[in-house]
């Protein structure tokens, strides 16, 4: 087991997604990865691991306006599997 | 108010300052660049602005965006320059703008134009011909009334002669009765809120879906244009009591003609005319009317025969119709034609009455 | 992938936490449209939103739109607007600012719009210093008819209508907008950025925002070209387009301020600083 910090948080409107990828290689921390799942027009959407710093490269770059960044107070410390 | 010994040009500049026109952009042609002077040396003594535009396209394309602000914005040229303007003429029409356009034309060539339009899709644009400056001065501010007053561009069909010829006139500020303020104009003042305004040709609505109900737009500009077609249809007539012959003809040459008729009148000839005001909407039940009692209707134009078309279609079976116009233009290919002469027409006149052909 | 720890992003953190900035900007009436997957206009046309609520003394504002895939902004975005025809904003717009000089006034315009029907009007109203602001999209293509080459289309860009590539003898060169208005005296602030990463995305709202100050202060003729992927103009995967746009357009249209002060900057400062942008991470 691993603790990961995260200094901000995302939410990702998953249903306005185009699947565009844009935002996998924006992230600096590389924390985003795209589903497996689709959402309701067909498209993966993008999922969050620990270690975003809030920095909002994924604000920038997305055509749909999926996300909304948050900076933590405080930072969170996640328990990952190795 | 006084009179002045003005050219055309000049006095119709001056009438459309009158009307409130605070914005003109032009492009020199003649015989309209008299126009654009006049506008450039006297709006900016009212807190107007003149663009000498870098072409006719830029020209029509300004004051668009001048119109949509609200103001009253005008441009014009002669008919080779508004065929360039002629897909932003339908546009303004579908963006329900109102805009005038001073046609100063190289004669009665461009009636087509005027009436029927180059641009795409189905659309009309009032047109208003003066025969004479005093005349001009009246129209030009009823224009800028109309097309406040229905949200559509109007043309005004002058020519070389109206613009260049010098007359004494006076230049009253005419008022056509009160119009509703530009609610729908983009000001700049407003924004955010969702309370912004959109001047759009493409049939969108601020906030709208993407792809909006355009074939239901399109009808109701339509039905705009039959309002337009009801309410505005303007001639003058005269000597039709017992006329045997009416002559029809529009503009400078109208004027020409309604002498030729007068003298003929005067030697007892049964003759009258008909000069429709309203190019389009064209006044046919004015002409019908006045060419009621008439076994025949006489067609005098400078051109190659185009409101002859109009007259045909208004007056059907009822009456012979026949062309006594002509092509007709000076060596600068102006539009001052030979055929602007009362004796000429006088002739012609005689000609149709008689069943004769007209001398070419 | 499944052992992997994925966390909570439907709603806003339980935790104590600062929203770093609005989704979307106040002045979008709507976050739908229905441009492709991985378009970079949006991109644009979010900084450019942002700059205008951004700017001080802002009195009035209103924004001149040409068409494109971009003219679907006309009807969200919650400015005065009015809606030109292909290549025509710049003569409007400057019709609108005549009569409205209180205004901030600025158009949107695609390359297809401005640099192909449009050229002459967009290069007169530079030359006249009217006191607008130019916005152009630049993707090398016309996207909304399809993807067919346009005037600023590279040597070797592959487009509908050049499907081997661009070819100097066949389809002759591109023209450099930015920079040729950069060479109008009547043009003051002339800037070009790219939105291929969030780095661009930034620093292209910073010249946005340079462009609207210099409206305001009445210096003349200001123009922020953008360039944008497309990457089904481009025949790509959208995850290619960022460096698509980089590689292939940004390598021709150099990325910077091409004019600031009256000052036309030479292209090899330009690429100066753009080396030394690179070294630079985003965020942090």
């Amino acid at each position: 087991m691993a603790t990961v910090t995260s200094r901000g948080t995302v939410t990702i409107h998953v249903e306005q997604c185009k699947g565009c990828d844009l935002c996998i290689p924006a992230c600096p921390p590389g924390v985003l990865r795209m589903s497996e799942a689709l959402n309701a027009r067909g498209y993966r959407y993008p999922e969050l691991r620990p270690g975003c710093t809030g920095c909002g490269a994924c604000l920038l770059v997305c055509p749909d306006f999926v996300f909304a960044v948050y900076q933590y107070e405080t930072p969170v410390r996640t328990e990952v599997s190795a | 108010m006084t009179r002045q010994l003005l050219e055309g040009a000049e006095a119709i500049a001056e009438a459309g300052i009158a009307a409130g026109c605070r914005f003109f952009a032009g492009y020199p042609m003649t015989p309209f660049t008299e126009v654009l002077e006049h506008f450039a040396k006297k709006l900016p003594a009212v807190g107007g602005t003149c663009i000498n535009a870098e072409s006719e396209l830029e020209a029509v394309g300004m004051a668009w965006g001048a119109a949509a602000t609200g103001a009253r914005a005008a441009t014009g040229s002669c008919g080779q320059g508004l065929a360039l303007m002629q897909e932003s003429f339908s546009e303004l029409v579908r963006a329900e703008l109102p805009l005038v356009i001073l046609n100063m034309a190289r004669g009665q060539g461009d009636y087509f134009q005027t009436t029927r339009g180059g641009g795409h899709g189905d659309y009309r644009i009032p047109s208003l011909a003066p025969m004479d400056l005093r005349e001009a001065v009246e129209l030009t501010q009823l224009a800028f009334h109309l097309a406040d007053k229905w949200r559509n561009p109007v043309i005004l069909y002058g020519d070389y002669l109206i613009a260049h010829t010098w007359e004494s006139v006076e230049v009253p500020p005419l008022d056509f009765g009160a119009l509703p303020p530009k609610e729908w104009a983009s000001t700049g003042e407003r924004r955010g809120r969702g309370g912004s305004r959109m001047v759009s040709s493409l049939g969108m609505r601020r906030g709208g879906e993407a792809m909006s109900d355009v074939e239901e737009f399109w009808k109701l500009l339509s039905k705009k244009s039959q309002r337009i077609a009801a309410e505005e249809p303007r001639f003058e007539a005269g000597f039709t009591e017992g006329a045997e012959l009416v002559v029809v003809a529009f503009g400078t040459a109208a004027r020409f003609a309604r002498y030729a008729v007068q003298q003929l009148r005067q030697e007892g000839v049964p003759v009258g005319y008909v000069r429709p005001i309203t190019l389009w909407p064209f006044p046919s039940e004015g002409v019908r009317r006045a060419a009621a009692g008439a076994r025949k209707v006489a067609v005098f134009e400078l051109n190659a025969g185009q409101m002859l078309d109009d007259v045909r279609l208004a007056v059907m079976e009822r009456a012979e119709v026949s062309f006594i116009g002509g092509i007709s233009t000076d060596r600068s290919q102006f539009g001052v034609g030979a055929l602007l002469d009362t004796e000429l027409i006088r002739q012609r006149i005689l000609c149709a009455l008689r069943g004769e052909e007209i001398p070419s | 992938m499944s052992a992997e720890t994925i966390l909570r992003t439907d709603a806003p953190p339980a935790e104590p936490a600062r929203r770093i900035a609005p989704t979307s900007p106040a002045l979008l009436l709507s976050e739908e449209h229905s441009l492709c997957p991985g378009c970079g206009e949006p991109l644009a046309v979010r900084m450019l939103l942002e700059a205008l609520e951004e700017t001080p003394g802002l009195k009035g504002a209103i924004g001149v739109v040409g068409i494109g895939c971009y003219t679907t902004f006309t009807r969200t975005m919650d400015v005065d607007a009015i809606q030109a025809l292909h290549g025509r904003a710049p003569s409007l717009a400057t019709g609108a600012k005549r009569m409205r000089p209180e205004s901030l006034v600025f158009t949107l315009q695609g390359d297809g719009d401005m640099v192909n029907e449009g050229l002459q009007e967009v290069l007169h109203a530079a030359a006249r210093g009217e006191s607008v602001t130019c916005v152009l999209l630049n993707n090398g293509v016309f996207g909304e008819t399809g993807g067919h080459m346009t005037a600023t289309t590279v040597l070797g860009q592959r487009t509908k209508n050049s499907l081997e590539g661009r070819d100097p003898g066949y389809h002759g060169y591109p023209i450099l907008i930015g920079d040729l208005i950069a060479r109008l005296e009547g043009a003051t602030y002339v800037a070009r950025g790219s939105v291929h990463d969030a780095k661009g995305v930034a620093r292209t709202k910073r010249m946005l925002k340079r462009a609207f100050a210099s409206q305001q202060q009445g210096l003349g003729f200001s123009f922020v070209e953008v360039l944008t992927m497309c990457p089904t103009g481009w025949f790509i995967p959208t995850a290619e387009g960022p460096g698509y746009l980089d590689r292939v357009l940004g390598s021709v249209h150099i990325t910077g301020e091409l004019k600031r002060d009256g000052r036309v900057t030479p292209t090899e400062e330009l690429r100066a600083e753009n080396e030394k942008l690179a070294g630079e991470r985003f965020g942090e």
